[in-house]
C-alpha cells in the first residue's frame, strides 16, 4: 500500500511536470493579451507531429529536434498572431474568442487532411523503458520530460525577470497603457508573447512525443486541462501555472487512487470550481 | 372551355411528368445513409467502416462471381436493377450529432434506410431519430447489447453484442482451465465510461457470478484520459488472475503502454474493441502481442472459408490494406439491407421491416464463422451471431478459440514484460 502510494505520487508529478509546461504558455498569452488561445492544445498537436516527421522521415530523436519544434511554433505563433489575431485586437470581445478558436479548428482538420486521422508512435525513442528504484517504478522517458519542463520553466521565469524583454512583457501584462507610455512596443510584446506561448508547447509536444501517441486531435483534452490550470493558478502567472500544473497531476492520480479513477478528472475540475469560487484571481494571481 | 382546360391539362401534365420523374429515379438508386465518425477522436476507425460498407455497395452495385447475396447480379433485380447509393454523414463521435445527421439524412436526402454508426452511444440516439421517422436501420458494427432490448420496430442487428461477447470471454476460461489444467479465479473489469464500455462492465459481472470467478476490481475511466496511471495502479493493487478491458482505440494505446511501463502482466488480457482496430498494432507493434481480443473476424478464417480471401483480395485492391475487423463489420449491413429491399420490391418502410424479419441468409454466403442471419422476431438481434478470440501473436490476430476454428494455439499465461524484448 505505501509503495503503491508513493508510485502514483511519482506518476501524479511526472504528468504534473509535463502539465505545467503546456499551460505555461497558455498563461504567458493570456497574461500579457487578455486572449484565451483556444487553439493551444493545437498548437501542441502541431509541436508532436514535427517531431514525429522528423523522426520518421530524418531519423532525427525527438530529444534532437526540440530546438527545431521550439523555432517552428515560435514562428507559427508570431505569423498567427501578426496576421490573424491582431487583426481582431481592437474588435470586440467575442471577435477575438472566436478568433484563436477558428484557428484551432483549422489547425486540427489540417492535420486530418495532411497527416489522416491515424494514430502514430516514435518507434524506438531514444529514451524508453522504466527505471526500478525500490519498489517505485520510474519511466525514463518521463522522468526526463519533467527535467525538461523545469529547466525551461525555470528559463522562463528568470528570462521576464532578468533581461529587458522579459521586464518589458511583464510590464505589458501588469498595466498595457502604462507600459505604452513608458515606451515599450506593446504590439512588439504581444507577437513576442504570442510566439513565445507556441514555441514552449512546442518544447512539451516534442517532450510528450517521446512517450505519448501521436494524432490530429490529441491536443483536445490536454488543452482543456491547462486553461484549467491556468485559471487555477492566476491568469498570466508563470509560477501560479506551475504549481497549479503539478496540483493538477497529483490530484489527478492521488484522486484515482483514493477514490474511484471514474472520478479523477470530476476530482480536478471540482478544485478548479472551488478556487475560482473563493479565489476567484487564482493561486497566484494578482 | 378551352381556357379552363390548359390549366388543368397542364397541371396534370406536370404531376404525371414529377410523378414519373420519381418513379424512374427511385428505380435508378436506392439511397440508404450511412453515419459513421469521419472526424474526431476515432476519425480512423470511421475511415475504416466506411470502406467495408462502400466495397459492400460495389459488389451489389456490380457483377462479382462471388457467393455473397447480390453479387452475381448487377443492382437488385426485382427492383429493375436498382442501385444502392450511400450517403454518408459525419457523427464526429458525439451522440448529438448522430441524432442530427440521421434527421437530415431522412429529411433532406430522403434515404430510404440506414446504417451505421460504430460507437454504440451514437448508433443509441441515431435509431431513436430513423425510429421516429420510421425508417429502417440495419446496424453491422455496434455492439451495446441495450441496443436490441429496446425493442424497436426499425432498428436491426446483425453482428453479436458485448453481452454475447462476455459471456464467450467467460466460456474460454472454463475451456481454457479443462484444456491445460491452469486455475483462474479472479478478474478485474476495466472499461471506459460510455454506452459501450459500461454495458461490458455491467454483462462481465453478471457472467463472472454465473461462471463462478470473483470480480476483484471494477474499474471505468474516460476514454480520452490523457494518463491513466491511476487506473494501472488500482488494478495492480487487485492482483487480478485476468483482466477483462473494453476500450476504445486511444484508450487501448495508452494502456498498454502504461502496463508495460508499469509492469503489469496478469494471466491473461482479454480484451473488446480498441485492440482490435487497425490503428492498434502499428501504434504499439510488439508490445500488444499475447493480448486476447474479441472478433466477428479474422483473415485467418480463410483457411476454412476461401469467400474470406476473395473479399480481403477485393479490399486490398481497392484501399491497399488487408481487411479489419472494423471493415468487415461494417461489410454486412449492406447485404443485408439490400437483400431485404429486393425481397420486398418496395423502398417503403413496412415492407422492408416485413422482408428483414424474414431475412434468411445462409452462414456460406457470408465472411464470418455464423451459421446465418435470421433476426429475432422481438429483440431484432441476428440469432445466430456470435465471436471468436484472436490473440495477437508475432504482431498479427490469430484466431484461438472456439478451440475448434482456432488456427493457433494459445499462448497462456501472458509472458511478464521483463522476459520480453
Amino acid at each position: 500500500m505505501p509503495e503503491q502510494l508513493l508510485q502514483q505520487i511519482v506518476n501524479g508529478l511526472l504528468i504534473g511536470f509535463m502539465y505545467s509546461l503546456i499551460a505555461i504558455g497558455l498563461t504567458l498569452i493570456w497574461g500579457v493579451m487578455n486572449i484565451v488561445n483556444f487553439a493551444h492544445g493545437d498548437f501542441l498537436m502541431v509541436g508532436m507531429f514535427t517531431s514525429f516527421w522528423l523522426y520518421t522521415l530524418y531519423g532525427l530523436d525527438p530529444l534532437f529536434s526540440i530546438p527545431i519544434c521550439t523555432a517552428l511554433l515560435f514562428v507559427m505563433g508570431m505569423l498567427i498572431y501578426r496576421f490573424i489575431v491582431s487583426k481582431v485586437m481592437a474588435g470586440p470581445m467575442l471577435a477575438q474568442l472566436v478568433v484563436t478558436f477558428g484557428v484551432s479548428i483549422f489547425i486540427s482538420n489540417l492535420a486530418v487532411y495532411l497527416w489522416t486521422p491515424d494514430f502514430r508512435l516514435i518507434a524506438k525513442p531514444l529514451l524508453s523503458g522504466t527505471w526500478n528504484l525500490g519498489a517505485v517504478q520510474l519511466s525514463i522517458p518521463k522522468t526526463v520530460a519533467a527535467a525538461g519542463s523545469i529547466i525551461t520553466s525555470l528559463a522562463v521565469f528568470l528570462f521576464l525577470k532578468k533581461t529587458r524583454t522579459g521586464k518589458a512583457i511583464l510590464a505589458t501584462e501588469m498595466d498595457r497603457e502604462a507600459a505604452l507610455l513608458m515606451g515599450i512596443n506593446t504590439d512588439r510584446v504581444n507577437s513576442l508573447s504570442f510566439g513565445m506561448g507556441a514555441a514552449l508547447v512546442g518544447i512539451a509536444g516534442a517532450f510528450l512525443s517521446t512517450y505519448y501517441y501521436i494524432y490530429p486531435q490529441v491536443g483536445g483534452l490536454f488543452g482543456t486541462i491547462a486553461f484549467c490550470i491556468v485559471a487555477l493558478g492566476g491568469f498570466g502567472s508563470i509560477s501560479g501555472a506551475f504549481i497549479a500544473g503539478i496540483l493538477v497531476g497529483l490530484v489527478q492520480t492521488l484522486g484515482g487512487f483514493f477514490f474511484d479513477p471514474a472520478y479523477k478528472y470530476a476530482i480536478v475540475f471540482m478544485i478548479y470550481l472551488v478556487t475560482v469560487w473563493i479565489r476567484p484571481q487564482g493561486l497566484l494571481g494578482w | 372551355m378551352r381556357i379552363k382546360w390548359v390549366p388543368i391539362i397542364c397541371l396534370s401534365l406536370c404531376a404525371v411528368l414529377v410523378l414519373s420523374g420519381s418513379l424512374f429515379a427511385q428505380q435508378k438508386t436506392i439511397r440508404v445513409g450511412a453515419v459513421y465518425p469521419l472526424t474526431g477522436n476515432i476519425a480512423s476507425t470511421g475511415l475504416d467502416c466506411k470502406r467495408g460498407a462502400e466495397l459492400a455497395v460495389d459488389i451489389i452495385n456490380g457483377k462479382y462471381d462471388l457467393n455473397l447475396p447480390l453479387a452475381k447480379t448487377e443492382g437488385l433485380p426485382n427492383l429493375g436493377g436498382a442501385k444502392i447509393e450511400l450517403v454518408f454523414a459525419d457523427t464526429k463521435g458525439d451522440p448529438r450529432n448522430g441524432m442530427s445527421e440521421a434527421e437530415r439524412l431522412v429529411s433532406q436526402e430522403k434515404v430510404v434506410a440506414m446504417i451505421g454508426a460504430y460507437q454504440s452511444s451514437v448508433t443509441k440516439t441515431a435509431s431513436q431519430a430513423t425510429e421516429r421517422l420510421k425508417i429502417p436501420y440495419v446496424c453491422s458494427d455496434s455492439s451495446s447489447p441495450t441496443l436490441t432490448e429496446r425493442n424497436f420496430k426499425y432498428f436491426f442487428r446483425v453482428s453479436p453484442h458485448d453481452a454475447g461477447f462476455a459471456r464467450d470471454q467467460f466460456q474460454f476460461l472454463k475451456d481454457l482451465e479443462k484444456k491445460t489444467g491452469q486455475k483462474v479465479s479472479t478478474v478485474a473489469l476495466l472499461y471506459e465510461n460510455t454506452e459501450f464500455g459500461s454495458n461490458v462492465g455491467k454483462a462481465a459481472a453478471q457472467y463472472a457470478k454465473e461462471f463462478g470467478y470473483k470480480v476483484v476490481a471494477d474499474v471505468s475511466y474516460a476514454a480520452n484520459a490523457t494518463d491513466v496511471t491511476s487506473e494501472v495502479g488500482a488494478l495492480i493493487k487487485a492482483k487480478p488472475d485476468v483482466l477483462m478491458h473494453a476500450s476504445y482505440i486511444t484508450d487501448a494505446i495508452l494502456f498498454t503502454k502504461t502496463f508495460k511501463e508499469m509492469n503489469f502482466a496478469p494471466k491473461g488480457i482479454m480484451t473488446f474493441a480498441g485492440y482490435i482496430e487497425p490503428a492498434y498494432l502499428p501504434a504499439v507493434k510488439a508490445d500488444g502481442d499475447y493480448i486476447i481480443v474479441r472478433s466477428t473476424f479474422a483473415l485467418d478464417l480463410a483457411k476454412g472459408k476461401p469467400l474470406v480471401a476473395q473479399v480481403n483480395e477485393l479490399f486490398k485492391k481497392k484501399y491497399g490494406i488487408d481487411m479489419s475487423e472494423n471493415a468487415a463489420r461494417s461489410f454486412a449491413a449492406p447485404f443485408v439491407l439490400a437483400d431485404a429491399i429486393n425481397r420486398a420490391k418496395s423502398t417503403k418502410s413496412e415492407d422492408i421491416v416485413r422482408a428483414l424479419l424474414a431475412t434468411n441468409i445462409p452462414g456460406d454466403q457470408m465472411i464470418y464463422p455464423w451459421k446465418g442471419i435470421k433476426f429475432d422476431p422481438k429483440s431484432h438481434q441476428n440469432i445466430y451471431a456470435r465471436g471468436t478470440l484472436v490473440q495477437i501473436l508475432n504482431e498479427q490476430y490469430a484466431t484461438v478459440w472456439p478451440f475448434d476454428a482456432a488456427a493457433k494455439e494459445v499462448v497462456w499465461p501472458f509472458p511478464p514484460w521483463k522476459t520480453r524484448k
